[in-house]
């Protein structure tokens, strides 16, 4: 394996980890904060998928959501606004075996990390990131945010935002080697861990818009999709996800949505009056960077020693033109 | 015939520079390269600087817009570019004409100059040869007219991509260079390309030796240089990127930016194959944060980059620091600010590296001073920033990045390498903070170990790696992230001065303006003045001891290619005076009156100049 030998790792069986063996520090964000429902889908993951917490880390950049890595048991990185992903990549890079999650804010992702989003899914890293969008900057206290809807009055457009909003998930799905992309809301907590299930499995760069409630800066934010289920749309079909019969009782506004449908996604993506949630696109087949560029040979001293050899030979003055 | 038994017509020299110029495209930078070569595997010292215009595509015949390279050729170790050329190769006389105005040329130095513009048909390009001919003659340089595409024809149809190899045998014949070193440097160079390119080349090389025979009445021997051990020439940027494969790192992302991108070229080629990998982020902010990730999941990475660079890197930089994640960070430094002069030399990020993150980021600046020094500083730099869970910056420079130079063939010691890491289970009273009281020494834990979990945080934290706000709390942290940089100061060793320890005036110099502070040091100390000079590797911290060496003499001046206000201007006094780099640490950290003297051309300080500076402290005796 790249860098590191893992074969010395002396690892006891394990044993089977309960939900509080993943529970970091305890969560500072606001009461009713939808954080708090992401945390705990990823945290069932986590235990249903029996995650070693020493080969599981978390990176985040900055915002209220990436506060996500204190409050997990595993490894972590919370470092820097809009930096999360090109972070993580480089974990990746080096250490294929580990499972990454990213964990983002809209401005995080959308605005101060753009660049980095774009070329994220591009690469296509194996790794899930997940874009926890309250439509608001939560941690600097109400700015406007790429993805907030016009005309809400925020600290910094107390007339109202004045332009039209970045649509995550389109955008995504606009980009070259797009591999899995789906949204979800953080209030329907079944389909919430189904799909970030579905991301955790999908061999790949998986890319969830997860819609948050943020009730301390927007707590009318998302009114009409809480009001009237019917505001949104579940994407199900034998290929994406299966939605419970519960759940089609509460949530009447289903079409079946084939993830391998490219222009059916960018055509549910742009919808204006329904918010669709499932899987938009899914493509296992589009070779991941972690992959195609990991070396293939261990990196022993041994070969670093023939390489400078044959460099040194190559630059080397020969004492004699025959030499 | 042997060259060497034209003798009776050769003039033996210690050391000489010569010039090829041409626009760009020409070939003059590899008829330099291999000229360079040729003389190294004869014997002589050699360093070799790349002439680049700014631009990629710069009209033909301009004045700015030559290209090719000077090569110092001698019988001693040749540490810098010197001071001015003895023979110039051109391929036309604009080019030419930029190189003289700046001064570049001896007085009476040698013009070998095609001269197909002549008899040229395009309005005014004769005109302009013949003119500018005579004016150079005028000012006393020997010039040579030759009719380089006519001799060139003979051999070839295209002569615009031969006269490089034609010229490269004229050189061959002037300075006696066995035809054979040059033979094989063309098989290497035209290897992928085939025989039939090789035998072209190879046939417009023996035109250029035949040619100069018959029509030069100039040779110059250059004595070799004894030397047992073997050698290697390369430059900077490649003695970087093997510094990296020597150092064990595995990962090294960079954003092209000139400068340093070569070092990522020449590792790109080789790195799988020991299994690294270069990564092109998509900025350099994105090949920081890769490189930080890389770091933080298991060893050391580098990043790769030059000032503007630098200046985008500044806040993972201060990410590095607080979270004590090993990075190491090159840049080749180039003229600022803003993308300022992007092909040409200057030293002046020192302060930028010190002080341009926020807030309080403890780091080590090391400066390699020779093109060997950037091999192994990358090995050093690797080892520190583990060792101490640091950030290390490593600033070399344009003059560095592309200049060549020959340093004996390192031996490779399986110590350079990253040790294999520890992974075992991590003891549960060792906390990813474990600070020592002493030393601010702790511990990484890394993903995969067992144990040892913990949730790495740019933001101030505790122990534990908790968020914290408490007063107390960060003033800790910031206390054992700088008494790293105490611990690792006392294991540097107070550098040497060179030549005596006391005397009238001390220079003072880092990075890659060591060689021609030498030699101007050694020049005017065989002419009776009392000056030394001493050259800082480690910028920060620095070593112990500086001061008492600096109390030894009269007077102290630092030497530096960033920008002092020069205390002649009206306006500048005291008061008002802004320092170079070197000399206000200098002055901040040992309350010593350090003046400095320092230019911002855009070129290597020649010798010259300071052995200038130097009479002019001390006047002349
Ligand atoms: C370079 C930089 N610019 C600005 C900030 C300030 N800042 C911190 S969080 C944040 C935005 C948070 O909003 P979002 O990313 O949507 O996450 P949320 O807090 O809503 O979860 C900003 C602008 C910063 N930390 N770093
Ligand atoms: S400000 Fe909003 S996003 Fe942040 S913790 Fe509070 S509710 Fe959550």
């Amino acid at each position: 394996m790249f860098g590191l030998n893992t074969e010395c790792v002396l690892s006891d069986p394990q044993e089977y980890l309960e939900l509080e063996d993943y529970a970091g520090r305890v969560s500072r964000w606001c009461p009713g904060c939808g954080d708090n429902g992401i945390l705990a889908a990823v945290q069932r993951l986590c235990r249903d998928e029996q995650l070693p917490l020493e080969k599981t880390v978390f990176v985040s950049g900055i915002g209220c959501a990436a506060r996500f890595p204190h409050y997990v048991s595993t490894y972590g990185f919370h470092g820097l606004h809009g930096r999360a992903l090109p972070t993580a990549q480089g974990v990746k890079i080096r250490r294929p075996d580990l499972n990454v999650f990213v964990n983002m804010g809209d401005g995080d992702c959308c605005s101060i990390g753009t660049a980095h989003w774009i070329h994220a899914v591009r690469m296509n890293f194996h790794m899930v990131a997940m874009l926890h969008d309250n439509n608001i900057y939560g941690l600097t206290k109400k700015q406007v945010s790429p993805t907030t809807p016009k005309g809400w009055k925020t600290n910094t457009t107390p007339g109202g935002a004045y332009l039209n909003p970045i649509n995550p998930v389109s955008a995504t799905l606009g980009i070259t080697n797009v591999s899995f992309v789906a949204q979800v809301v953080e209030w329907i907590p079944e389909l919430l861990f189904d799909v970030i299930r579905r991301a955790y499995h999908h061999k790949g760069f998986a890319f969830i818009r997860i819609l948050q409630r943020c009730p301390h800066f927007m707590p009318t934010g998302f009114q009409s999709l809480l009001a009237d289920p019917n505001n949104l749309m579940l994407l199900r079909h034998d290929n994406g996800m299966k939605v419970s019969d519960d759940l089609a009782r509460v949530y009447k506004t289903h079409e079946d949505h084939d993830p391998s449908d490219m222009n059916n996604a960018r055509r549910l993506a742009d919808l204006e009056d329904k918010v669709p949630i499932g899987i938009f696109y899914q493509n296992e087949s589009i070779p991941c960077y972690d992959e195609i560029r990991r070396p293939q040979k261990m990196p022993i001293w041994q070969q670093r020693e023939q390489l400078l050899t044959k460099s040194f030979d190559r630059f080397g003055i020969a004492q004699g033109a025959d030499a | 015939m042997s060259p060497t038994q034209e003798a009776g017509t050769i003039q033996r020299v210690d050391q000489h520079i010569v010039e090829i110029i041409s626009d760009s495209g020409e070939g003059a930078q590899t008829a330099g390269q291999m000229f360079g070569t040729v003389s190294a595997q004869m014997g002589n010292s050699v360093w070799t600087v790349e002439i680049i215009p700014a631009e990629v595509e710069p009209p033909a015949r301009s004045t700015a817009g030559a290209s090719g390279n000077r090569i110092r050729l001698g019988s001693f170790p040749i540490t810098n570019a010197g001071n001015h050329t003895d023979i110039v190769l051109a391929l036309n006389e604009q080019v030419l004409k930029g190189r003289e105005a700046a001064g570049e040329f001896k007085k009476n130095a040698i013009i070998i100059l095609e001269n197909v513009w002549a008899s040229s048909k395009v309005p005014g390009v004769a005109k302009a040869y013949t003119s500018t001919v005579a004016d150079l003659r005028a000012k006393g340089y020997r010039v040579y007219e030759v009719p380089m595409e006519e001799e060139c024809l003979k051999h070839t149809d295209n002569p615009k991509r031969g006269k490089n190899m034609f010229i490269l045998g004229i050189l061959c014949r002037v300075y006696s260079r066995e035809l054979a070193y040059a033979r094989k440097a063309i098989a290497a160079k035209f290897k992928k390309k085939g025989q039939p390119v090789i035998d072209a080349n190879v046939k417009l090389l023996e035109a250029g030796f035949e040619y100069a025979g018959g029509h030069l009445d100039f040779r110059f021997d250059v004595t070799p240089m004894e030397s047992t051990e073997p050698q290697v020439v390369m430059n900077g940027n490649t003695a970087i990127a093997l510094g990296v494969v020597a150092s064990g790192m595995d990962v090294c992302a960079m954003y092209p930016i000139t400068p340093a991108t070569s070092a990522s070229h020449y590792l790109s080629e080789i790195f799988d194959e020991c299994g690294g990998v270069v990564h092109q982020a998509e900025d350099e902010i994105a090949a920081a944060a890769f490189a930080i990730g890389a770091s933080y999941a298991g060893k050391c990475a580098v990043t790769i980059t030059s000032g503007p660079g630098m200046a985008l890197k500044t806040e993972l930089m201060g990410l590095a620091v607080m979270g004590e994640v090993p990075l190491v960070l090159v840049n080749v430094q180039r003229g600022g600010p803003s993308t300022g002069l992007p092909t040409k030399v200057e030293q002046g990020d020192l302060l930028a590296a010190l002080f341009g993150t926020h807030g309080d980021a403890p780091k080590i600046i090391m400066a390699p001073a020779t093109i060997e020094d950037c091999f192994y500083s990358i090995i050093t730099a690797r080892k520190i920033a583990e060792t101490f869970r640091t950030l290390v910056i490593v600033l070399s420079d344009a003059n560095l990045a592309t200049g060549q130079q020959m340093f004996p063939r390192p031996k490779f010691k399986k110590e350079w390498l990253a040790p294999p890491i520890d992974q075992s289970p991590v003891d549960p009273s060792h906390p990813p903070f474990d600070w020592d009281e002493k030393t601010g020494l702790s511990q990484r834990h890394i993903p995969g170990q067992p144990g040892g979990m913990y949730a790495l945080t740019g933001l101030a934290h505790d122990r534990e790696s908790h968020v914290a706000y408490e007063p107390g709390i960060n003033q800790q942290g910031c206390r054992y992230r700088s008494l790293k940089l105490a611990a690792f100061q006392k294991t540097l060793k107070t550098p040497k001065v060179h030549g005596d320890p006391e005397g009238d005036l001390l220079i003072v110099g880092w990075g890659s303006t060591k060689g021609s502070i030498e030699e101007a040091v050694d020049t005017m100390s065989s002419k009776g003045h009392k000056v030394s000079s001493l050259h800082l590797t480690f910028l920060q911290p620095m070593a112990s001891g500086i001061k008492e060496i600096m109390q030894k003499f009269k007077q102290v001046v630092t030497v530096e290619i960033n920008y002092s206000d020069d205390p002649n201007d009206e306006l500048i006094d005291d008061d008002n005076r802004r320092y170079s780099n070197l000399c206000l640490l200098l002055r901040a950290r040992y309350l010593v009156d350090v003046d400095c003297w320092s230019h911002v051309h855009g070129q290597p300080i020649k010798p010259e100049e300071v052995e200038q500076m130097i009479e002019r402290r001390l006047g002349a005796r």
